[in-house]
């Protein structure tokens, strides 16, 4: 059962001889076949991984198996994006992330499923079938990069790589109980990342424990001359930020007054407790209505979508534009309508003023708070089929964590509640100002470690 | 009345003009479209538009523009930005073409042609597309795409309506690329397409001020020749529609070099909608006055200012100042003057110097015209040497030839069996010989006629 392991006692039991790479990848593949077929996490499996890990042990990650979401461009492996427009797309070049992941030791296990193109918070509108929830199949597994943080839940790799728009990392994480960390805006390298909503696109880890992710983001973080948006600043090493005291760490907590979301905001309350005995404030406070988050998000978004997308003309990638489903093909229609002329003011040019009032509102509570603290998503993860009929679907399940995202700002999602009876989690977002990824570590590594609803930390 | 006398012609011009950088416009890849040996080889992720492929900006390339801009006399944004700017061809890899939409590097400049001044609107830097290829193979037809050009940077240049003619606008466009060439930023290669031209021409009765309520575009000219004649052609063209009572229709025209005629290529309906928005790829950019001043001190002084100069200098008529100064090369144009100041210091004829010089007549013996690398010093003692005065005995002068030629039997032979260029190594022996500055065309005349005799 060496595929349950964290990332970091994978490290440390391959580095210090406890187990082999043969070993570990038995288990890992076992795990995949059993649970591939139902569970639909991978597109594309990589039959070398256990050949090139061997050659990887003295490399910081040791030649662990990382699933990477398929909309990171592989040179090895065909990359979809969930969608058949690119069904038979074998990139030449490889993405600055999965570039640097491979240096850094990390083999590529498979490429995961997620919504076509990115589009939406359910996985269930991949053109290869919806993605399950591991810890209920009745349920998704949240989305878009949904199959990555099913491979972890699933204990099909030791970790995932996914990208987050609005909510992209940490509303799957929060679904299927695992951390998912969204990097500043500019933190890591897009290029090779088919794009999604170009300004706000984020890449970064989901994993088991928030050391794991943390180790992660080590690998891939930094700046690349290939992307102009990615910052120079120099890139700490994240794991500094474990195991280190939160005294004095003030916490605001957001959105408590949004109607929508009782029972996950009196549990997020409950459990912000555990701050206040490790000597943190804990404090509610008042951020703009996330509403207008989802309106903003809603319109760059689809602008930016409508550009990205129009490179797809049915001339380059062989199969032409009915491909599209149903989801990109809405997205794209709006976002042509909000750029075109007399409505781009009216639209695009209204939302990109509220976002820099967003931007404004978030700033404002850093001035008061070092990190602001909100459920992830409204809810438990929604029952398959859920997104039927739903054309704003990822919006409302991502509404609690866009203001965050179009502002740019780090965040990262652990588990604070586990419901006995479906055994479905609630996670809660932790937001820091820019390029503080350290301050959401430290805080969520804080909560993981003094609470027990993360399931990988207490076993083995 | 003659129709040219009714009517008045105005006349917007916008020139694309690629730069010629090492690298292309937002990737590394190499800009060197008509050199290259084959299609498609200077591509790459970026400029082929594949999933990720993400722009970076050529720093080279703005300040290139932002010279432009101040070389034609534009004000610079402090604070600029790209935009995507959508529309659907084949030849566009993302669909989206990277350009400025209201916030340009360059803005309100302009150039003065003979004819009078035309006001610059704007000055702008984008990508240029990839090039199209329609072919038979195996007896198909096919349409190929060459994307060697595809991400070239490119500049487009935009007048206000101000140009009233043929004349002038070949006049403007022949000053800008001079601007182009001498910048040392582009090589402007109409033929190959590396400097495209259009006009925007309309008519209105002598005396309105307003705009006319249409404009003819002619598109995708690439000589200056063409561009007057398709202008003149146009200008008759719209007078008679005119006269008939009726507006010409508002479309984009091509030319025909064959039968000497514009024809139309498309009607636009409406104005096309290309849904700008600010590029997320690409921040934005917010310049320095320590950078644009950079960028101030390596503007040179430009032939039309250094003419002025010789004139109050050197006192040189205008014309021959302006004249004598167009050169596309900064470096030709200082060695120029350096000769010119010599000449001036030593009080010699610089008229007659310029005309010696644009007739070839200045050579240094063996060689052809004098060059670039030729000491000013030495090309002053040449021209000197030509209007020396010292006369020869023409006894001694013939008498000294027969010797050197007899000595050489060698040259004589060559320069008999065609190599005769040899005649200035002879003339040489013969100036060494005299051991006086005689005219080096006396001396070669008077070979030539002893090895002709």
């Amino acid at each position: 059962m060496l595929n349950k392991l964290t990332l970091t006692k994978t490290i440390q039991g391959l580095k210090n001889k406890k187990f082999s790479h043969r070993e570990l990848y038995a288990d890992v593949q076992k795990s995949i076949e059993q649970q591939n077929k139902d569970l639909n996490v991978y597109l594309t499996l990589n039959e070398k991984a256990l050949d090139t890990a061997e050659e990887l042990l003295e490399t910081p990650l040791a030649g662990v198996p990382i699933a990477v979401k398929d909309n990171f461009c592989t040179r090895d492996f065909r990359t979809t994006a969930s969608s058949k427009v690119l069904d038979t797309f074998k990139p030449q070049f490889e993405s600055t992330v999965t570039s640097k992941l491979k240096k850094s030791g990390g083999v590529i296990i498979g490429k995961t499923n997620l919504d076509a193109w990115a589009h939406g918070s359910s996985t269930e509108t991949s053109g290869y079938g919806r993605t399950l929830n591991p810890r209920n199949t009745n349920h998704l597994p949240g989305g878009s990069s949904g199959g990555s943080a099913a491979a972890v839940a699933a204990d099909m790799a030791s970790s995932s790589i996914g990208s987050e728009t609005a909510g992209s990392i940490r509303q799957p994480a929060a679904w299927c109980g695992a951390v998912g960390l969204k990097p500043t805006y500019g933190r890591v390298s897009r290029y090779g990342v088919a794009a999604m909503a170009s300004s706000t696109d984020s890449p970064g880890p989901i994993a088991k424990t928030v050391e794991d992710a943390a180790i992660l983001l080590n690998a891939f973080a930094g700046h690349d001359p290939l992307d102009g948006t990615s910052s120079a600043q120099t890139t700490p090493d994240f794991t500094q930020s474990l195991n280190t005291s939160v005294k004095g760490l003030k916490i605001g907590v957001i959105y408590q007054d949004v109607a929508e979301i009782g029972f996950a905001n009196d549990k997020l309350m409950e459990q912000l407790k555990v701050f206040e005995d490790l000597g943190a404030t804990v404090e509610k406070t008042q951020a703009m209505d996330p509403h207008y988050a989802i309106g903003v998000f809603t319109v760059v978004q689809r602008g930016e979508v409508s550009s990205n997308l129009a490179r797809y003309d049915g001339i380059r990638y062989g199969n032409d534009r009915s491909l599209f489903g149903d989801e990109a093909k809405r997205r794209q229609m709006l976002g042509t309508y909000t750029l075109s002329k007399g409505y781009s003011e009216k639209y695009y040019e209204l939302a990109q003023k509220v976002r820099t009032l967003l931007i404004q509102d978030l700033n404002r509570l850093f001035e008061t708070y070092d990190v602001l603290i909100c459920p992830t998503s409204p809810g438990f993860a929604k029952k398959v089929g859920a997104t039927k009929g739903q054309a704003m679907f990822g919006e409302l399940e991502d509404m609690l964590v866009e203001a965050s995202a179009v502002a740019g700002l780090p965040g990262i999602n652990v588990p604070y509640y586990r419901d006995p009876k479906t055994n479905l989690f609630l996670g809660m977002s932790i937001i820091a100002p820019m390029w503080r990824e350290d301050l959401v570590i430290q805080a969520g590594d804080a909560f993981e470690k003094n609470t027990s609803w993360n399931t990988w930390r207490n076993e083995s | 009345m003659k129709l040219q006398e009714k009517y008045e012609v105005v006349i917007g011009m916008e020139v694309h003009a690629e730069l010629k950088t090492d690298s292309k416009m937002f990737c590394g890849c190499k800009n060197d479209p008509f050199g290259a040996e084959k299609p498609n080889i200077y591509t790459c992720p970026v400029c082929l538009g594949m999933p990720g492929g993400l722009p970076v900006a050529n720093k080279k390339a703005i300040a290139w523009t932002l010279k432009l801009g101040l070389a034609t006399n534009c004000s610079l944004n402090k604070f600029s930005k790209f935009d995507r700017k959508h529309y659907f061809y084949p030849d566009l890899a993302k669909s989206y073409q990277i350009s400025q939409y209201d916030i340009p590097f360059c803005y309100e400049g302009y150039i003065d042609t003979p004819s009078g001044k035309v006001g610059l609107t704007r000055i702008h830097l984008e990508e240029d597309t990839g090039k199209l290829q329609h072919k038979v193979i195996n007896n198909k037809k096919v349409s190929l795409i060459d994307f060697n050009r595809g991400g070239v940077p490119l500049v487009e240049v935009v007048t206000e309506p101000d140009i009233t003619s043929g004349k002038q606008a070949k006049e403007y466009g022949k000053k800008l690329r001079h601007i182009l060439r001498f910048l040392d930023i582009a090589n402007c290669d109409m033929e190959q397409g590396g400097m495209r031209l259009e006009a925007n021409i309309s008519l209105r009765k002598k005396g309105e001020t307003e705009l006319p309520n249409y404009k003819v575009e002619i598109k995708n000219i690439n000589s200056f020749r063409f561009l007057e004649a398709a202008i003149n052609y146009e200008v008759e063209r719209q007078a008679e529609i005119l006269e008939q009572g009726e507006v010409p229709v508002q479309e984009t025209r091509g030319w025909n070099a064959v039968k000497s005629q514009t024809f139309s290529q498309r009607t636009k309906e409406s104005a096309e909608d290309y849904r700008y928005f600010p590029d997320p790829d690409l921040p934005p950019f917010h310049f320095s006055d320590e950078y644009l001043k950079e960028i101030k001190d390596s503007v040179p002084e430009l032939p039309e200012s250094i003419a002025q100069r010789w004139v109050k200098e050197f006192d040189l008529p205008l014309a021959k100042a302006i004249d004598f100064s167009s050169v596309d090369s900064e470096k030709l144009l200082h060695w120029l003057e350096s000769i010119l100041r010599e000449l001036h210091n030593k009080k010699l004829d610089l008229v007659l110097f310029i005309n010696d010089y644009t007739n070839k007549k200045i050579v240094i013996p063996s060689r052809a015209q004098v060059k670039e690398n030729t000491n000013p010093s030495e090309v002053v003692k040449l021209f000197e040497e030509l209007h020396s005065t010292e006369t020869i005995d023409e006894d001694i002068l013939n008498k000294t030839i027969k010797e050197v030629l007899t000595n050489n039997t060698d040259a004589v032979e060559k320069y008999n069996s065609g190599q005769t260029q040899i005649i200035g190594f002879l003339m040489g022996q013969v100036m060494r010989t005299l051991g006086k500055k005689v005219d080096p065309q006396v001396i070669r005349k008077a070979i030539q006629v002893a090895l002709e005799s």
